[in-house]
């Protein structure tokens, strides 16, 4: 008989570990990555495959030759950060700045905090920002989409968000802008991904197809998806009520940009959201106020990643003050 | 309606494989060791010596005290005297050793099949039977019975609340006595109910014991005042203050027993003990043990006497099972891990289960990712993470702050966790270093 193992209860253990995790959110992924390989074609492929490689890499070395611990790539944290960064990319940026964008997302956002879930500010989304503020201009190309190509060209174009802002500036209203040469989209083409954009943000279908997904096997709650969802309705529903020439409507504002890809899949990362259904709700609410009042008062199309990373840096605050109720709490 | 309680808890997988296997009696052979002190409370006092003959059922170790019970005599057969016992961790504790000869019982004990319907006794007489039978919670905390059903001064019960979860995963011997003793059960309801002075009893019970439930509510039928209340199979179901939550959804107040509430909670098997010890004089000297575990050629539940050597339980399964990693005695979730295979059984013993050497290996730790998830598994509103943090760091006042002293140590935090992070194992320590619990031997 061999030895028998002692230790405390419980003895058993459940279903979940951090690489089951992370390959759940990889697969709840896949369904938009194939739309942007659809309509984006072979940059696509580059962006994506570039990212992901990189990430893993520069994780890699960072550990073992830096750091000098063991590397621990096998559990898939980098490869999510590779694929969610690629998402937050035009499809046609040139391939060193995708290798730079994924240095600065694993090198600073991850690995000087002191790797997986030390982290403060969601490494994907430090990285894209480095990279929108670094190279503006890169950053804001965006292919148009055409059916799968093998062509590294593409035509270009803007975003609906980005007409609709530069519209506005010029005094006309949203109804003048929607008939205008220009703009060529309808609500179907944003829920099927027929728009300029970034490669992963573009096809409101496939993203929320990886939302169930991810809600089916238990990798995220409902609580900040949907109150960011709710809150965007609200505030931006509150404005359109006001004058629908000025501001854009809740529908428009849901299904383009990066909202539901940050909403379900950047806002939701484990290590930079609060640990409380409570403390979610609050940080949902505000994550959606914020990226409404950037896209319609600031000066970016879009607020997403803004409005995500300020209130990473307030969910230690949130943490600290909203605490779950104790069982038989006396007040 | 199915009723359960809202925050918190999990669902292991059931693996209640022992589910069908009957009661069986298991007599012991050779030499029992009773220990004198198997319940929370001052061990009781030895009234036996060196070659002195008993009888089962025979008081062998007077209670010491309000909280101590009495311990009596399994087998009939000679005393060998006092000698220093190792348990199932291996510590040593003074145990009474009687060699086995036959089985003689005591006189007073009624061992007739025939169900004992009289309920004429007072609530004083029954509770002075129950005090004489030695009874303690079956459920795995020991705490004498006699001390529980002592309403303290100024408060009242409103009702009873009888056990009948078994949340914990492969534990049988609840299910298997409200299956096979329905209405002894029902009975020693009644004498509960009278001996605390109410009208109300609930017995809950998880609905993967359907027949279970049946069983109970054809039966009840006959009884007042007994509801069965069948609840969600989830994890911690049968903790106290989670039970009296789903069933009557009031909260235990922090820091206050379960009678704040009005309730007095009573496990299965040991309900079934105060039928046997008021109707048929038959004190606590032998309890149903769950043998089960994946790797094991049968599946059993024992009717064990007390101070029956582990290995003999071993023996009566087809000898230890191949790769075994762990045996634990109790449940996966709360049981303690045995070390010391000849140890033997006690009053509060349930269930022997064998843990396969896949199932034993805990995982790798890792980082926390803050995942959240051992903050939505806790059934008591803690925050593990943090909790698990600050007792690694031995910041006592901060675990303080954040209600250490609320965890039940049910394990859901570390059960769910993805990094593999020891939680409950550090809680533990952080609480009961927190709480003072720890004193330094004199």
């Amino acid at each position: 008989m061999d030895k028998l193992i002692i230790s405390p209860s419980p003895h058993v253990h459940g279903e979940f570990n951090t690489k089951r995790l992370m390959r759940d959110v990889i697969i709840a992924l896949l369904p938009a990555m194939l739309v942007s390989f659809w309509f984006f074609g072979i940059n696509a492929i580059v962006v994506v495959g570039v990212s992901v490689i990189s990430c893993v890499v520069f994780e890699y070395l960072i550990q073992k030759y830096l750091l000098k611990t063991t590397p621990t790539i096998s559990d898939l944290s980098a490869v999510v950060t590779g694929l969610i960064l690629s998402f937050n990319l035009p499809p046609n940026l040139p391939v060193w700045l995708v290798v730079v964008g994924c240095f600065i997302a694993i090198g600073v956002g991850k690995m000087t905090f002191g790797g997986l879930g030390n982290n403060p500010f969601n490494p994907a989304l430090v990285g894209r920002v480095f990279l929108l503020i670094a190279r503006p201009v890169e950053m804001t190309t965006w292919a148009l989409p055409s059916t799968f190509s093998l062509s590294f060209d593409a035509t270009t174009g803007a975003t609906p968000l980005a007409i609709i802002k530069e519209g506005l500036k010029n005094g006309q209203t949203i109804e003048q802008i929607k008939e205008s040469a220009d703009y060529t989209f309808n609500y179907l083409d944003t829920l099927f991904g027929h728009i300029g954009g970034s490669l992963g943000e573009v096809s409101a279908l496939a993203l929320l197809i990886g939302f169930v997904y991810l809600l089916v096997r238990k990798v995220i709650t409902w609580h900040i998806p949907v109150t960011i969802f709710l809150s965007v309705i609200i505030f931006s529903g509150t404005l359109f009520l006001i004058n629908p020439d000025r501001f854009i409507d809740p529908v428009f504002h849901l299904l383009t940009g990066g909202m539901i890809l940050g909403a379900v899949y950047m806002a939701t990362d484990y290590v930079t959201s609060p640990m409380t259904p409570k403390g979610m709700i609050i940080y949902g609410a505000g994550i959606g106020l914020l990226t409404i009042i950037i896209r319609t008062f600031g000066s970016y199309p879009e607020g997403m990643s803004f409005a995500i990373l300020f209130f990473n840096a307030l969910v230690p605050l949130i943490n600290k003050y909203i605490k779950p109720k104790l069982f038989g709490e006396i007040k | 309606m199915i009723k359960t309680f809202k925050r918190g808890g999990v669902h292991p997988h059931e693996n209640k494989i022992s589910q069908n296997a009957a009661l069986e009696q298991l007599l012991p052979e050779g030499i029992v060791r009773i220990f004198i002190s198997q319940h929370i409370g001052a061990p009781a006092e030895c009234i036996v010596a060196k070659g002195d003959k008993v009888k089962v059922g025979q008081l062998i170790a007077k209670a010491n005290g309000f909280v101590s019970v009495n311990v009596h005599s399994s087998v009939s057969g000679t005393v060998l005297g006092m000698e220093d016992v190792a348990d199932y961790q291996g510590i040593k504790k003074p145990a009474i050793c009687i060699q086995v000869e036959g089985d003689e019982w005591d006189e007073n004990i009624d061992r007739s099949s025939e169900i004992n319907r009289d309920l004429s006794k007072s609530a004083e007489e029954i509770l002075a039977k129950i005090t004489e039978a030695g009874l303690v919670g079956l459920g795995g905390a020991t705490f004498p019975t006699h001390v529980k059903l002592a309403v303290p001064k100024g408060k009242t019960a409103k009702a009873i609340i009888i056990n009948g979860a078994e949340c914990e995963p492969y534990l049988t011997s609840d299910h298997r006595v409200m299956l096979e003793k329905g209405e002894e059960l029902l009975i020693g309801v009644q004498l509960l109910k009278k001996t605390v002075n109410v009208d109300k009893a609930y017995i809950g019970i998880e609905t993967n014991k359907q027949d279970a439930i049946d069983n109970l509510t054809k039966l009840s039928a006959n009884y007042s005042g007994i509801e069965i209340v069948p609840l969600v199979p989830k994890y911690p179901q049968g903790g106290e203050k989670q039970l009296i939550k789903s069933i009557t959804g009031l909260e235990v107040p922090d820091r206050a027993l379960p009678i704040e509430t009005g309730c007095i909670v009573s496990n299965i098997c040991t309900t079934f003990a105060v039928y046997e010890a008021v109707q048929k004089n038959k004190p606590l000297f032998e309890n149903s043990v769950t043998i089960t575990g994946k790797n094991l050629k049968v599946q059993k539940n024992f009717i064990v006497r007390v101070g029956t050597p582990l290995s003999q339980l071993i023996n009566a399964i087809g000898g230890f099972p191949e790769n075994t990693g762990k045996v634990i005695s109790g449940g996966p979730m709360m049981g303690r891990a045995i070390s010391n295979l000849d140890a033997p059984t006690l009053k509060g013993s349930g269930a022997v289960l064998f843990i396969t050497k896949d199932e034993a290996k805990r995982g790798v730790k890792s980082n926390c990712i803050r995942c959240s998830k051992c903050v939505a598994a806790c059934p008591m509103g803690l925050q593990p993470f943090l909790l698990y943090k600050l007792a690694e760091l031995n910041m006592l006042e901060d675990l303080k702050e954040h209600a250490v002293h609320a965890c039940i140590e049910c394990g859901c935090c570390l059960y769910t966790c993805p990094a593999n992070l020891p939680l409950v194992d550090y809680i533990r320590l952080g609480k009961t270093r927190a709480m003072k619990l720890i004193v330094k031997p004199k």
